[in-house]
C-alpha cells in the first residue's frame, strides 16, 4: 500500500466542516442567481442586491438590529464588567446566589426566557418595542461579559494592584492603570460574543418586540415562513463577508498585539 | 429593589486609607439582576398557579389545574416528542462532534487557529441564515434532490423537507458548534503525558482512551450535552421551519399558548417544567464534574 497523505482525522475535520459549509454556500451562489426561485441557475447577476439597497423594511430592520446589538452590548459590558470586579473584592451571603441568578439568561432556553419577559413586560406595563427589547437582550448579554471578565481577573496577578496601591494610587487610579487595561481583551471578547448572540436571537425579540418594531432576524424570520425572496440571500451574503472580515481583522489585531499562541 | 438585603461587610475596607468602595461595582449587576432576572422568575412561578379566564387576563386564585392539564394526552406528547428531539439532537452532536473536538484539540497550533476560525464564521454569522442554507437544500426540486436524481441514487425526489429528519439535521446542525468547541475546550487542557504513561505501561491504545482522555474530557463532553440538550428543548423556528406544522416542540406549544392561546398561565407551568428539568441537568453536571462553569461555553 502506498503512504497516506491524509490520515483519518485530517479526512473527518475536511468532510464534517465541509458539510457545515453547505448550507452557506447554496445561500451565497443563490444570490447571484437571476431566477427567483433558488432550484435552477438562470444566469449570474446582482440585481437582487440592487432590490435589497432599495427595500427600505429589510434595511431598517438590518439598522435596529445593529442599534439593539450595539446597546444591548454596551450595557452589558458595563454591568457585566463592574459586576464582575466587584464580585471578586465582596464575599457577601448572596453572592453564590446572585451569581447563579445573573448567569440564568444563558442557562436556560431561549423560549422561557422570551416568554417571562413578555408577562413580565406587560405586568410592568412597559412599553413593548425598544425599551423591552434592549432590556431582554441586555439580560442574555451580560453573563457573557460577566463570565469572561470573572475568568480573566483569575489570572491576573494581584500584586501588582497592590504594588500601585501601595506606592499611593488610589484606587480609582489602580483600577484605571492597572486592572482595566489587563481586563479589556476579555471584556472585548465578551462585547463580540454578546453582540452576535443579540444580532441573532429569534426566540427572546419575538415575544418583547411588540407590532411596530422588527429586527433583522425576526424579518427574516416571518420572510422564510411566508416565501423568501433572494434578497435575503444577498443580505447573507453581505453579513457573510462582514463576518469575515471582522474576524480577520482581529485575529491580525491581536498577532501583531503579540497575543500569538 | 430589595438590593440592601445583602448588606456588604466591607471586605479589607481602609486597608491602605481611604475606604475601599469597590463594592459599589456589584450594584448595577445585582439591582438589574434582582429586577429583571429575579423578578420575571417569581413572577412566571406565581402566575403558572394562577386561574385563566377568557380573554388575554388571569386571575390570582391558587390553583394547580395548569400542572393537571399537563397530563392531557396532546401535551404529554408534545414533551415526549420535544424530549426525543432533544436526545436524538444530543447523540448525534455527540458522535460527531466529539471526534471532532478531539481531532481539532491534536491539531498543531496553525491549523487549530484555522479551524477555530472555520466554525467561528458560521456560528457568528446567523442562524436562521443557515437554516435557510437547508431549506434551500432539501426542497423537493432542490440541489440536493437533483444531485441525488443526476447520480441515479434515488428515482424520484426525496421528501425530506417538512419532516421530522430535516428538523433533526437543522437541530443538529444549528447546535453542533457548541460541542465542538466544549469538548475542543478540554480536550485542549488535557495532560498527554498520562496517555503516553498508560501506553508504556502496556495499555492498548482502546483501553489508555477509554480510562485517561475519556475520563479527562468528559466534563466538555457533559458541557457539549448541556450546551446542546437544553436550547433544543426551546428551538421551535426550527421545527417550525424545517418541519412544518407537523412537529409541535414544548417551545413551540409556550409560544403558542403564550400569543394566539392567550393562555398565560398554562405557558407559565409549561416553561416552569422546563426550566426545573434544566435546572436538574445543571445540578447533575454539577455533581458529576464538579465545577460550577460548563466546559467551553465561552470559548
Amino acid at each position: 500500500m502506498k503512504k497516506r497523505r491524509f490520515s483519518f482525522p485530517a479526512l473527518y475535520l475536511a468532510l464534517v466542516t465541509l458539510i457545515t459549509y453547505l448550507p452557506i454556500a447554496v445561500v451565497v451562489i443563490f444570490s447571484f442567481n437571476e431566477a427567483k426561485l433558488p432550484v435552477a441557475w438562470k444566469g449570474f447577476s446582482l440585481r437582487w442586491y440592487e432590490t435589497l439597497l432599495r427595500d427600505t423594511a429589510l434595511m431598517e430592520a438590518l439598522r435596529n438590529s445593529i442599534l439593539l446589538g450595539l446597546a444591548s452590548c454596551a450595557f452589558a459590558a458595563v454591568i457585566g464588567t463592574l459586576g464582575a470586579i466587584g464580585m471578586a473584592r465582596v464575599h457577601f451571603k448572596s453572592k453564590g446566589m446572585m451569581e447563579y441568578l445573573s448567569t440564568l439568561p444563558i442557562m436556560l432556553p431561549e423560549i422561557i426566557l422570551g416568554m417571562v419577559f413578555m408577562a413580565f413586560f406587560s405586568l410592568l406595563r412597559l412599553p413593548f418595542g425598544w425599551p423591552t427589547l434592549i432590556i431582554a437582550h441586555t439580560s442574555f448579554c451580560i453573563p457573557y461579559v460577566y463570565l469572561m471578565v470573572k475568568a480573566r481577573l483569575v489570572g491576573i496577578d494581584k500584586s501588582i494592584e497592590e504594588a500601585a496601591r501601595d506606592l499611593g494610587a488610589s484606587p480609582a487610579r489602580a483600577f484605571f492603570d492597572i486592572t482595566l487595561p489587563l481586563i479589556l481583551p476579555a471584556v472585548a471578547s465578551g462585547c463580540i460574543l454578546s453582540f452576535a448572540m443579540s444580532f441573532d436571537d429569534v426566540v427572546i425579540s419575538i415575544f418583547v418586540t411588540g407590532a411596530t418594531l422588527s429586527t433583522l432576524p425576526i424579518k427574516v424570520y416571518t420572510q422564510m415562513r411566508t416565501g423568501v425572496t433572494p434578497e435575503i440571500n444577498a443580505l447573507c451574503t453581505i453579513l457573510l463577508t462582514a463576518v469575515i472580515a471582522a474576524m480577520l481583522l482581529s485575529s491580525a489585531l491581536r498577532r501583531r498585539g503579540g497575543h500569538r499562541e | 429593589m430589595s438590593g440592601n438585603a445583602a448588606v456588604p461587610a466591607l471586605p479589607g475596607a481602609g486597608k491602605r486609607g481611604g475606604r475601599d468602595r469597590r463594592w459599589l461595582c456589584v450594584v448595577p449587576l445585582y439591582v438589574f439582576t434582582l429586577l429583571f432576572v429575579l423578578g420575571p422568575a417569581l413572577y412566571m412561578v406565581a402566575i403558572s398557579f394562577a386561574k385563566n379566564t377568557a380573554g388575554t387576563g388571569f386571575r390570582w386564585a391558587f390553583t394547580l389545574d395548569n400542572f393537571a392539564k399537563m397530563r392531557d394526552g396532546v401535551y404529554v406528547n408534545c414533551f415526549r416528542e420535544s424530549f426525543r428531539l432533544a436526545l436524538s439532537t444530543t447523540a448525534l452532536n455527540v458522535l460527531i462532534g466529539y471526534p471532532y473536538g478531539y481531532f481539532m484539540g491534536r491539531l498543531g497550533a496553525r491549523w487549530k487557529r484555522i479551524m477555530m476560525f472555520l466554525i467561528m464564521v458560521p456560528f457568528l454569522t446567523s442562524s436562521l441564515i443557515r437554516l435557510y442554507g437547508w431549506l434551500i437544500l432539501l426542497q423537493a426540486k432542490g440541489v440536493l434532490n437533483k444531485l441525488l436524481l443526476a447520480l441515479g441514487v434515488i428515482d424520484e425526489p426525496l421528501k425530506i423537507l417538512y419532516s421530522y429528519p430535516a428538523v433533526l439535521i437543522g437541530m443538529v446542525y444549528a447546535l453542533l458548534p457548541f460541542m465542538i468547541l466544549a469538548v475542543y475546550t478540554s480536550v485542549e487542557k488535557m495532560d498527554w503525558t498520562l496517555v503516553e504513561a498508560a501506553r508504556d505501561l502496556g495499555a492498548t491504545r482502546a483501553k489508555a482512551f477509554a480510562t485517561i482522555t475519556l475520563r479527562l474530557t468528559l466534563p466538555g463532553l457533559m458541557s457539549g450535552v448541556i450546551l446542546t440538550f437544553v436550547p433544543s428543548m426551546g428551538l421551535f423556528f426550527i421545527a417550525d421551519l424545517l418541519g412544518g406544522n407537523k412537529i409541535v416542540l414544548v417551545g413551540s406549544l409556550i409560544q403558542d399558548q403564550m400569543t394566539r392561546g392567550a393562555n398565560q398561565p398554562f405557558a407559565a407551568a409549561l416553561a416552569l417544567v422546563l426550566a426545573l428539568m434544566t435546572t436538574l441537568m445543571l445540578w447533575l453536571y454539577r455533581k458529576v464534574t464538579h465545577t460550577s462553569e460548563l466546559e467551553g461555553m465561552l470559548l
